[in-house]
């Protein structure tokens, strides 16, 4: 089955990352290449996103189409990420998750079919 | 055929309802129809045995009408009815059928309340309108709770597999804790839920069950010994009223000493493993209780060494406060109260707290402030038995002390 696992990252998470010593940050940034090395051969595609300040939403429920500034969500957990996984189970995805070195939030949306 | 008690028939359908479920998933590879055929069939077997009497082989009869009734219902050319088709009586049952059932009824992925009531109409074979009742919830509620479980097993892909390494050390603990939850709703129940009261049954014979399929765990035991340590002791806990009997009033004549010898036993062969748990140290702690012949031969120093254990292991405020009503026991009620004082930010809002308090209050004479922590308790808490209780505490405090 496919799913995607969502990265979610929190205002501290952002503000951690921020303060860390360069090599701390590389570290962290090893890690993470560390585990899509790990899962490779279950990774269809990866992308990271740029970060909320340069996020537009547009609204199509309120007749006209209505441009805003700011995520669609305006909250302290944001989705920075997502990597397209192609696993047995949702166990399996699970067990991914739950080695994720990155961000503390990961949500898994199985996709449909 | 005979004419089956309500006891033998819950019983029955236990036994056999979750074994059928099993081979049905494992078959079909359909949770969710599965699931649907055999409660069909316990649905009608609810209604056709107090009626026709027990059939000889019940077993063979839930497996027929669960048969015939997939077999109705799925399109001619699904893949599943031709398997269902095939299927012969006596059914192969594999041992680790069952096991699969109880942890994807547990699947973390499912919320809480959807685990409890998959669990008790998968593997117990409780219908939805027993359920309910149970739980003291809607129907439609629970049958919403399943639909949607059943929907987000088949959608999100959780598996109908037995987890392996640490993995099923985690499922089997979410599935003592459903258990465990069960067990508390049944436990708690006040007289006039007889039908929740059915609970502690169920849980008992679900601990049983998961110990029967992983034999080396001393925690299902633990949880198995509290749970049956509870039953042997159920039937002294109320009058006949229903009022609650506190544990020193309670006529211990009443309890089922050889159900409690048996569970104490159990508890000590699991103890040798030298792998102690939560619920291990619990069922000591009530064994304490259920062996001490009356209450003054309580041993309170054994159960405030236990409650340190179980802290240790699992910290919580509300052990905390337990310990220290212990306490009061071993070293007085003034030692108790300045324990109990320090958890005043945790457990504001918890009755037990002030009822604790009220209690060791009043043992120093402070009768007003014990009256008043009673009060607050009496609005914290919705079970109808433990209102009864503070309500009486706070009127014979008035009736004493009429001065105030």
């Amino acid at each position: 089955m496919k799913y995607v696992l969502m990265f979610v990252e929190t205002e501290q998470f952002a503000k951690d990352l921020e303060a860390m010593a360069p090599a701390d940050r590389d570290r962290a940034y090893a890690l993470v290449g560390q585990w899509m090395a790990t899962h490779t051969d279950k990774i269809r595609g990866h992308s990271k996103l740029m970060g909320p300040h340069t996020a537009t939403t547009v609204r199509l429920d309120q007749g006209a189409p209505v441009v805003t500034d700011g995520p669609f969500v305006e909250g302290k957990e944001v989705v920075s990420g997502f990597v397209e996984v192609d696993v047995a189970d949702l166990d399996e995805a699970l067990g991914m998750a739950r080695t994720w070195p990155g961000c503390p939030v990961v949500e898994i949306r199985p996709l449909e079919s | 055929m005979t004419e089956p008690a309500a006891d033998e028939l819950a019983r029955i359908v236990r036994e056999h309802a979750g074994r059928l479920a099993a081979v049905l998933v494992r078959l079909t590879g359909d949770f969710a129809t599965a699931e649907d055929l055999v409660q069909d069939a316990v649905v009608s077997a609810l209604e056709r045995w107090p009626v026709e009497g027990m059939p000889d082989r019940p077993d063979a009869w839930l497996f027929t009408v669960a048969r015939n009734r997939g077999l109705d219902l799925l399109r001619r050319e699904s893949n599943h009815r031709a398997k269902l088709a095939q299927l012969q009586w006596p059914l192969r049952t594999e041992p680790d059928d069952r096991l699969r059932l109880v942890v994807t009824c547990c699947h973390p992925a499912l919320p809480r309340a959807a685990q409890i009531a998959l669990t008790l109409r998968v593997v117990c074979g409780l219908t939805t309108a027993q359920i309910a009742r149970a739980l003291l919830v809607p129907e439609a509620t629970v049958a919403q709770r399943i639909t949607r479980a059943k929907r987000k097993i088949a959608e999100a892909g959780i598996p109908y597999r037995i987890p392996t390494g640490d993995d099923l050390t985690e499922r089997l603990e979410q599935v003592r804790t459903v258990i465990y939850l069960v067990l508390n709703e049944g436990y708690l129940a006040t007289a006039d839920r007889s039908h929740s009261q059915r609970l502690v049954g169920d849980a008992v014979w679900l601990a049983a069950f998961l110990r029967e399929l992983v034999p080396d765990d001393p925690e299902t035991v633990g949880l198995l010994v509290l749970a049956r340590l509870h039953q042997a002791r159920a039937d002294a806990r109320f009058t006949i009223d229903g009022r609650i009997v506190l544990l020193a009033d309670q006529d211990r004549s009443q309890w089922d000493r050889a159900a409690i010898e048996e569970a104490t036993a159990l508890l000590a062969r699991a103890a040798r493993r030298r792998r102690p748990g939560p619920f291990q140290l619990q069922a000591a702690i009530v064994a304490c209780h259920a062996e001490a012949p009356d209450w003054d031969s309580t041993d309170w120093e054994q159960i405030v060494l236990l409650y340190d254990m179980l802290f240790r292991l699992a910290p919580s405020p509300l052990i905390r406060l337990h310990r220290a009503i212990a306490l009061s026991h071993t070293r007085g009620s003034a030692a108790a109260l300045a324990e109990i004082e320090l958890l005043a930010g945790d457990l504001d809002g918890h009755h037990l707290f002030h009822a604790a308090r009220a209690e060791l209050l009043r043992s120093l004479g402070g009768t007003e402030a014990a009256r008043a922590a009673d009060e607050r308790a009496l609005g914290l808490t919705a079970n109808p038995a433990e209102q009864a209780l503070l309500q009486g505490r706070i009127d014979w405090a008035g009736e004493t002390n009429p001065i105030g």
